[in-house]
């Protein structure tokens, strides 16, 4: 209303500005009379826009009143909703939370995935090695290892544990590989940092019996001071406590089956001894102690001492009782890191006989291992290792010696490619192999 | 004869690992967390995640996070956050405390696992105090030196895991929002 009346207003403005700049008296009774038009004009504009009567204005008002009503109730129903949904949301992230930390699974079954694990390792090899001694060459790919672990918890303090390996792919008569059980134990926790293992289980002792997994060391093939005279891998069946003395300051004390070399098919080096319990000669048991240093970040020191009261499990009269004592250390600090082992046989010197090997009564080895990694995911390493299985007399040219260099290039943490190279010293008499080794591994 | 030294051994050994910690257990719950981090001053709030976040907590994880937002409690210019993340195959509960875009404490407040209990020792979670995030692609990483503990790389692999999570969720929040206002590093 207000714009119509401006509009008319501004017309007759106009007409009477007109008017005023028309001079000759002649036009002026013209305009006069234009102007008492235009100004009734006016007077039927205003006319027509009269103030509303009270009546109309309650009418205006009540109809205001219930648009806002209307207006009011849809935001009162909007409000509702909002509050509706939120609420939705809150019940679907609940439920997504839910269903996310229970693994996807909503069904009884997740209880029992729940308290089972599955995991494993892996590690292909190619050997590219060199007799120095005969020039024969020896390239070989084999899948050396490939291991799946399983284990359940019955409840909190009781669970299972289980390592099944399948050695070089193919296993069977006449085959190169074997399908092995290295670990089914059960542990409990029978009271506060104590915990007792009996079973199937690895022997306390060295760094890579128990922890093999190929990410976590340097090196295609395990070195050859574990491998020939810890020997690892190396388990065993009995019973084992386990527990922790102070912090960080671990024991573990055990007894189970022990080694038995066949003195009778020549056998003398204390590897050969492993019988792997499957149906395994009982007659003496083996007692192993250790203690373990794991307090301050990055360092462990380790030391292990066994003792078998018969080597050769009382096959002949006289038996061949031995010691085994083994220390360790490894620190890594930074990229820095270094391990280093040293492992010797003390064997009752009748085993020397038994065997009608020259100081077979002590076999003995020790490495240490440098090593860099620029990056989290790449490194270096360098070692020297020496070990002799007949070290009980300096009469025999019985010693190895190795050298190896390489690199590991770690995929993700947990897969790993590796390539080191082997520069050996071996006894005249014996295989003395150079050469390359490259390797893929895994673990989950 | 043996017998009686083994057993004996055994008995000494038990007696003699008394003042010996837990190396299982709940250390901590989430309330006295985070009464230590907030002497009770500090909000509940909840981090709402878009894909694109979830997709960066999973490259931190190596596994898809759990659920579409997390929880987080907040007072002042700090962040405190509870996850569980599976060392080998038990979830470790672990507390993480965030100020001004670092890491000020790290607690593990419960330990499952078997082995590796070494990760609750305070010479180990106190490597990563100062500890920021380094924008690396195609995930963040966490800008600290942490020596680990021998024969529990999977449980120190897990503490690192959460503590660079626990960065890059405060970095969402809005108090690294205002703390980066305060800074005027913003346009």
């Amino acid at each position: 209303m207000i714009t119509v009346l401006s509009c008319i207003s501004m017309r007759a403005t106009c007409v009477i500005k007109q008017l005023i700049e028309f001079k000759p008296w002649g036009l002026v009774m013209f305009k006069k009379a234009t102007l008492v038009v235009a100004l009734a004009a006016i007077g039927v504009s205003a006319e027509a826009q009269e103030t509303p009567t009270l009546e109309q204005m309650w009418e205006v008002i009540q109809q205001q009143k219930a648009e806002i009503e209307a207006l009011k109730s849809e935001l009162d129903e909007a409000e509702h909703k909002i509050e509706e949904t939120d609420v939705r949301v809150e019940t679907t992230a609940s439920a997504l939370d839910v269903i996310s930390q229970s693994g996807g699974s909503q069904s009884s079954a997740a209880n029992w995935t729940e308290n089972t694990s599955l995991g494993g390792y892996g590690e292909l090899h190619y050997n590219n090695l060199e007799d120095s001694h005969s020039d024969a060459n020896e390239s070989e790919i084999d899948f050396h290892r490939f291991v799946l672990f399983l284990g359940h918890d019955f409840n909190e303090k009781v669970r299972f544990f289980s390592e099944v390996e399948i050695e070089h792919s193919l296993a069977g008569d006449g085959k190169p590989g074997e399908v092995e059980l290295e670990q089914a134990y059960i542990e409990y926790d029978y009271a506060q940092n104590h915990t007792i293992k009996s079973g199937l289980f690895l022997t306390p002792v060295g760094i890579l019996n128990e922890t093999h997994e190929p990410d976590t060391f340097f090196g295609v093939e395990r070195n050859n001071v574990e491998k020939n005279i810890i020997p690892t891998t190396w388990w065993e069946a009995g019973v084992n406590l386990q527990g922790y003395l102070v912090d960080g300051l671990r024991y573990d004390l055990g007894v189970t089956s022990g080694l038995n070399v066949d003195a009778f098919e020549g056998k003398y080096k204390v590897r050969d001894g492993r019988q792997k319990v499957a149906e395994a000669n009982a007659n003496n048991a083996a007692y192993t102690g250790r203690i373990k240093y794991t307090a301050i970040p990055g360092l462990e020191l380790a030391t292990t001492l066994q003792y078998q009261s018969d080597l050769l499990q009382g096959e002949l009269e006289q038996g061949a009782a031995a010691t085994l004592f083994e220390a360790h250390a490894i620190y890594e600090a930074g990229g820095f890191g270094i391990r280093a082992l040293y492992a010797a046989w003390d064997i009752d010197g009748y085993y020397e006989e038994a065997t009608g090997k020259l100081g077979a009564d002590k076999q003995e080895g020790w490495y240490v291992e440098p090593s860099y990694k620029f990056f989290d995911n790449f490194g270096v390493f360098a070692r020297y290792s020496e070990w002799d299985n007949q070290a009980g007399t300096g009469l025999v040219d019985s010693g190895y010696s190795q050298i190896d260099v390489g690199v590991n290039y770690w995929l993700t943490p947990q897969v790993v490619f590796k390539a080191d190279y082997q520069d050996q010293t071996a006894p005249d008499a014996k295989a003395e192999m150079d050469g390359l080794n490259l390797g893929v591994g895994y673990s989950f | 004869m043996r017998k009686t030294v083994f057993i004996g051994l055994l008995v000494c050994l038990v007696t003699l690992s008394v003042p010996c910690r837990a190396q299982r257990g709940v250390f901590l719950t989430p309330e006295q967390f985070h009464q230590q981090a907030f002497a009770g001053q500090g909000e509940n709030q909840i981090l709402w995640l878009d894909g694109d976040q979830l997709q960066q907590a999973q490259r931190i994880l190596g596994h898809r996070f759990p659920g579409i937002r997390t929880r987080y409690v907040a007072g002042g210019t700090r962040t405190a956050w509870i996850f569980d993340e599976i060392g080998k195959t038990h979830p470790i509960t672990i507390g993480v405390v965030v100020e001004a875009s670092e890491i000020v404490q790290v607690k593990i407040l419960e330990y499952r696992e078997s082995r590796g209990g070494e990760v609750r020792y305070d010479s180990f979670t106190r490597q990563f105090i100062g500890g920021s995030l380094i924008e690396k692609q195609p995930e963040p990483k966490l800008d600290a030196t942490i020596d680990g503990i021998t024969g529990a790389t999977l449980s120190v692999r897990a503490v690192k895991k959460v503590a660079t999570l626990a960065l890059y969720f405060h970095s969402l929040t809005p108090v690294a929002y205002s703390d980066t206002l305060a800074e005027g590093s913003l346009p």
